[in-house]
Parts: C-alpha cells; structure tokens; sequence
C-alpha cells in the first residue's frame, strides 16, 4: 500500500497535452424571483494523460458543480469543455459516448449501490447500459469476465467470491471498491472522483487512495479528486487547484500550493487543518457567501485576512481587492494565484 | 479535581437470538470538569455504544455491567425520573448529522427552547426565548437564527445549533460523537474552538468521540484509543497523536498525513484488515492478525493496559510494555 513509482515523476498538463480541459467554464442555476447563482464561474482547468489533479475547497465553492458540469451532467451557460481537443457535445448520443471514457464516482458508496442488486449486477450495469457485452479490441471477452477484471482491478481478490454479495453483506471500504470497479468496467480514461474516502473509516481510507494511485500508474488513467481534504491532496495529488466562490483563485503542484501556499485563502485553509500545528490558526469567519451575491471586486475580500491585517494596504493593492476582480487563472501552467498581493 | 464523569469495568453485550455481541470489553474512563478527552477509533470498536450508554441510551438488548458515575451517581441503577433530570441538565449529547437530529418543520429556536420548558415548567415563554437567544450567542449564531427552520442552515450552523440546544440546561458534561465528521476544514475548526470555549469557559466537562487522531490531538486534553470494545492506549492527547506507541494507534495517526511529510508523498498509509467480528475475536491480542508489529506471543497472550512513561501514557501491546518476553 505504499511507494509508487511515480513519485519521482508526475506527469502535469504543462508538459503533456490535456486530456480534458475547461475554458472559461461557467454554470449558472436560474430560479423566478432571485438572482441567479453562478455556482462555476469561470473556470480554467486541464487536465493531462495519467495526472492526478486535486480540486480543493470548502462546501458551496462550486467543486462538485464543476466536477458534474465535466462530465456532463450540468450544461456550461458559458465557455466549454474540451476531450482530447473536441468540443464536448450536448447531445445525447455524444454525451453517451463521452461518459464511457470518463466515469464519475461519487462521495457515499452506500448511496451509489442499489441495496438490491448484487455486486456483478452493480458492476455489470454500465457495461449492459453502454452495450459492452464482446469483441473488444479484437478479443472476445464475455460479461463475467469483463466484471471480473473490473472487480480484481479494485482490488478484489478473487472476484468470483463476492459476485453474489449484496452491498449490506460488504464492509464500506469493499462498497467503495465496488464502486470504483463499476467506473472501471467500461475502461474509462479518466474518472473523477468526488470525496472519494470522506465516508470512509481512516484504516480504509489509505488503502482507497492507494488503490487510485495504483490505477494511474498501472492503467495510466487520470483522475480529478474532488475534496475538502488537504491531507489526501498531499496524499496523492500531482497537481492542486484550490477553489473559492465559483473560481479557482489558486493553482500549482501540490508542493508549490501546500508548502508555498501565495493565496490569503489557500493560507487560512492550510493553518486549521488540525496537525499543522506551525501555523498559527486563521479561522475565517462566517462561510462562503451566497453565489448570487458574489461580492464586487476581489470575491475573497469579505473575509480575507491580508486585507484585514492591513497587508493589502501596505502593498498598496488595498484598493484592488475592493474594486477589481484578479483575473482568470490559465488552465495549467507555473504556480499562480488570483490575487491582487500575487500580479 | 473530583470526576464529573468515572467509567468503571463497563461492558455492555448485545444479546441476539443466536448469540451474545461484546461491544465494549471493560472500559475504564475519567473526565474530570474543564476538562476535554477524546475518544478515537473504527467504526465498530465500541465508542458510540460507549457513549450511549453513559445516558443509558443503548438498546434494549444491551446487558450492561460495570459503573458509569457522573458527579458520583451511578447511572445503571438510577429511576426514571433522576435519569431524566439527568439528561440534559447533567450531560447532553451532541450527534454526528445534525440535519437527522432536527425537527424540519419546527422552528430552531422552538426546538432549542423545548429542553429548558420540559425540564422546568416554571420557565415562562418569554425567559425562555431570552435564554434562547444567549445560547445562540453563546455559540457564534446571531439571534435573528432563532426563526429559521433546519434547510434554512448551513451545515455548521446547524452543527452550532445542535451545539446551543445540548447547551440549553446548563450541563456539566458534553458528550460530542463525531460532531465534525460531515463538515468542511474551516468549518470544523470554528466548531472545535466553539467546544474549546465552552470547555473552557463554563468549566463542562467534554467527551469528544472522532475517528480522526488529528482533531483528537489539537482539541482535547487528553484521549482514549479503542479497539474491538477495549482502551489500547490513552495518554495526552498531543502527545499520542504525535508519539503512537500502540501499532494500532500509529495505524491511525498516519491515516492523516502531515501536509509537508515527504514520505507520506504519493504513499497513503493504510491498515489492511477489517476490525475482528465481536463474536469471533481473535486469540490473545485482537489486534495481532491486522499488526505489523505481531510475533508468536501476540497470538497466545492477551495483554493488560499498563502504564508506561511515569504514567503519562498507558498501552495494551506486550512488545511496548514487555509484559511478557517477546
């Protein structure tokens, strides 16, 4: 459960073309009477062949909008995403061949199984909906054995003998390896995982991540986690893009954003995670503001500790943060922050 | 400092028609008032069964032994009416998902007024609403909260509310199981300093229950480490996150990495195994089939927890107390 060979070499999307990218990605949710919500607003993000990106941030900052408008599920009001270079379609047909190379798994693996299907039934599902039945790169593969794979590639050894399981026969850490076999099944070249171990005990949460580290370096398959998890971002993760209010106000490897953290936010978040102990605490106050209100000029400002402290004045940018919103992150690149203290 | 809360040998078994489920195995445990201990450990090992017990709130099928005394009342053998005066005004409860623990369609500030109407019929409506109103100051709401229903919240407000109705009659023991688990980083830390305060400020005693070592670490004064219904390691709580000396205990403290902890860089720690089914438990040491540590004695001797350290720490592993030669 331990050491992969990656760790001398992880691949970024600035050296390796992006598998899936996000333009000046925006989702907005309308509803009669109010302003509307602009839940992603404007988000550039890539990512590269065989990469694990963190998508990081606090509830209501726009992470899980964003992980479900890539993989199709909630229609871009604006900009675009892009697969391999090509504009993702809207429709049916396209979304549908879209969804088999990219897989979604979600936070509560209890919730994700039917309590009635059994483990191959679960597994197979995705294989009977996209019609995966043989003949698959020229060799013929029979259902089971398609499940099979699936099952021993999650870590579930030998497959056979849980088949005929129902999910409340499994302990949570085998829910959750379930459900990552389903993903697996259809051979997708991305999953994006949202809380992947939030649910989990701590002894299995280890085994979960290393079991995703696994897959990218046996499978070369990349992966988006979506976490409010700093430790399981160091844990895993090439690459960290940390997200406030509908952006992503900061971006870099994993060192530059945990250990050189430029955002006032990124800080704050990095100094309550509770065995960072070096950092003086910086609990923010109150929660991030409703998405339709954002607040004029810089969207962190309200709660921002720099401008609170007086650094902002001192840096002169103290007029900046209330008045100019930073600009838009590019989608890979250096290590950069949407902030008025970091041009 | 006399104990507020004094756990001695309990057990508690559940009783099925087939066979008997030992939940929690002789437990001893002190909080004293002002004072916060957390409680650690999987899913399974015993700790919320521990926790509901001390208000007498395990199932029916619980056979319970042992003493659980608060302010030196034994809570197994008191009547109805001392254990409902016990509840709430002696030591409350604070759960996990606060939205499950709510009425969705009565008012928060009803349902915080409700504890302190039934528990003193002499309070009037408008003392009532005032007190409401300090308690929802007390933890960091505004009062105007008070109006809301449950969807209105957020998770952390609904978490502080949770917090200001187990507040409501003036406890001197909080018992907190896993009050953070569904909430964010930021979130989770102004809901720990918000029971800090409280331990500090109003001198209540705190038994926080977490699955997480390292907020076990940065809250409590000292914590407790269970595993299949026993206490394996207690000692500061600090310290214990920080120096584990039971395999057990290290398992879980490196399941949350150190951000800037290069080995823990692309290698995520994780302890193989489930933990053991209470009807089944493993010879000598129950930990032994899951532990790095294990040699032949583990699985013949089942050891003691004894104190190490000058007392600053106790551990239930033969290979750190050299209880038997290993």
């Amino acid at each position: 459960m331990n050491a992969s060979t990656t760790a001398t070499n992880p691949n970024t999307a600035s050296d390796t073309r992006a598998l899936l990218e996000a333009s000046r990605l925006q989702v907005t949710f309308t509803a009669r009477g109010r302003p509307p919500a602009r839940g992603v607003d404007g988000v550039n993000l890539a990512i590269g062949q065989g990469e694990i990106v963190a998508l990081v941030g606090e509830s209501g900052c726009g992470k899980t909008t964003l992980a479900r408008s890539l993989v199709g599920l909630e229609p871009p009001s604006d900009g675009e995403v892009r697969f391999e270079g090509e504009t993702l379609g809207t429709s049916t047909k396209d979304l549908r061949r879209y969804r088999r190379r990219v897989q979604l798994v979600l936070q509560d693996p209890t919730g994700a199984l039917n309590p009635r299907h059994s483990v191959y039934d679960s597994v197979a599902e995705g294989l009977r909906i996209h019609g995966v039945v043989s003949s698959r790169g020229g060799e013929d593969r029979s259902e089971t054995q398609l499940v099979a794979h699936a099952l021993s590639q999650a870590g579930l050894r030998p497959p056979e003998r849980i088949f005929l399981n129902y999910p409340h026969e499994l302990s949570g850490g085998q829910r959750q390896r379930v459900v990552i076999a389903g993903a697996l099944a259809l051979q997708p070249e991305l999953i994006i995982a949202d809380e992947p171990v939030s649910s989990l005990d701590a002894s299995i949460r280890g085994e979960i991540l290393a079991l995703l580290l696994k897959l990218r370096d046996d499978l070369g398959l990349s992966l988006l986690v979506v976490t409010h998890d700093l430790g399981l971002a160091w844990n895993i993760a090439d690459r960290i893009a940390v997200m406030y209010l509908g952006r992503v106000v900061e971006m870099g490897t994993a060192e530059e954003v945990l250990q050189r953290p430029k955002h006032p936010y990124t800080k704050a978040l990095l100094s309550v995670v509770p065995e960072m102990d070096e950092l003086e605490p910086q609990v923010l106050r109150g929660e991030i503001p409703d998405p339709s209100r954002i607040p004029r000029g810089c969207r962190f400002h309200p709660r921002c500790p720099a401008l609170a402290d007086g650094e902002a004045e001192r840096a002169g940018v103290a007029g900046d943060c209330l008045a100019t919103s930073p600009d838009v992150l590019p989608a890979a690149g250096p290590h950069a922050a949407a902030c008025h203290l970091h041009p | 400092m006399s104990a507020l809360l004094e756990i001695q040998d309990l057990s508690v078994t559940y009783r099925t028609r087939e066979d008997d489920l030992p939940a929690v195995r002789g437990v001893d445990l002190t909080v004293n008032a002002g004072e916060s201990v957390g409680l650690a450990g999987e899913s399974g090992c015993g700790k919320s069964t521990l926790a509901s017990t001390i208000l007498r709130l395990q199932p029916p099928s619980a056979e319970v032994t042992g003493a659980i005394l608060v302010e030196g009342e034994d809570v197994l053998t008191l009547g109805w009416g001392e254990l409902r005066a016990l509840r709430w005004a002696g030591a409350s409860m604070v759960f996990q998902g606060a939205l499950h623990s709510m009425n969705p369609v009565q008012r928060v500030g009803d349902q915080i007024a409700e504890p302190i109407t039934l528990h003193d019929s002499s309070v009037s409506a408008r003392d009532a609403a005032s007190r409401v109103e300090e308690l929802l100051d007390q933890v960091g709401l505004r009062s105007a909260t008070a109006r809301s229903y449950p969807h209105h919240l957020s998770g952390g407000q609904r978490q502080r509310v949770m917090i200001a109705m187990a507040l409501a009659c003036r406890p001197r023991l909080i018992i907190a199981d896993e009050p953070t688990t569904a909430l964010d980083v930021m979130v989770q830390a102004q809901v720990l300093a918000l029971l800090a305060d409280l331990v500090n400020e109003l001198q209540v005693g705190l038994l926080l229950i977490s699955h997480d070592l390292s907020v076990l670490g940065t809250t409590c004064d000292r914590a407790v480490v269970m595993y299949a219904g026993r206490v394996i390691e207690q000692g500061a709580a600090f310290d214990l996150f920080a120096r584990p000396r039971h395999p057990y205990t290290t398992a879980l403290a490196a399941a949350f990495p150190r951000v800037g902890n290069h080995a823990a860089r692309y290698a995520p720690a994780g302890l193989p195994g489930d933990p053991p089914d209470p009807r089944d438990l493993p010879s000598g040491c129950t930990f032994h089939p899951r532990c790095a540590r294990a040699v032949d004695a583990c699985s013949g001797h089942d050891p003691r927890l004894l104190s190490i350290d000058d007392g600053e720490r106790a551990v239930a592993c033969i290979r750190v107390t050299q209880e038997v030669p290993v």
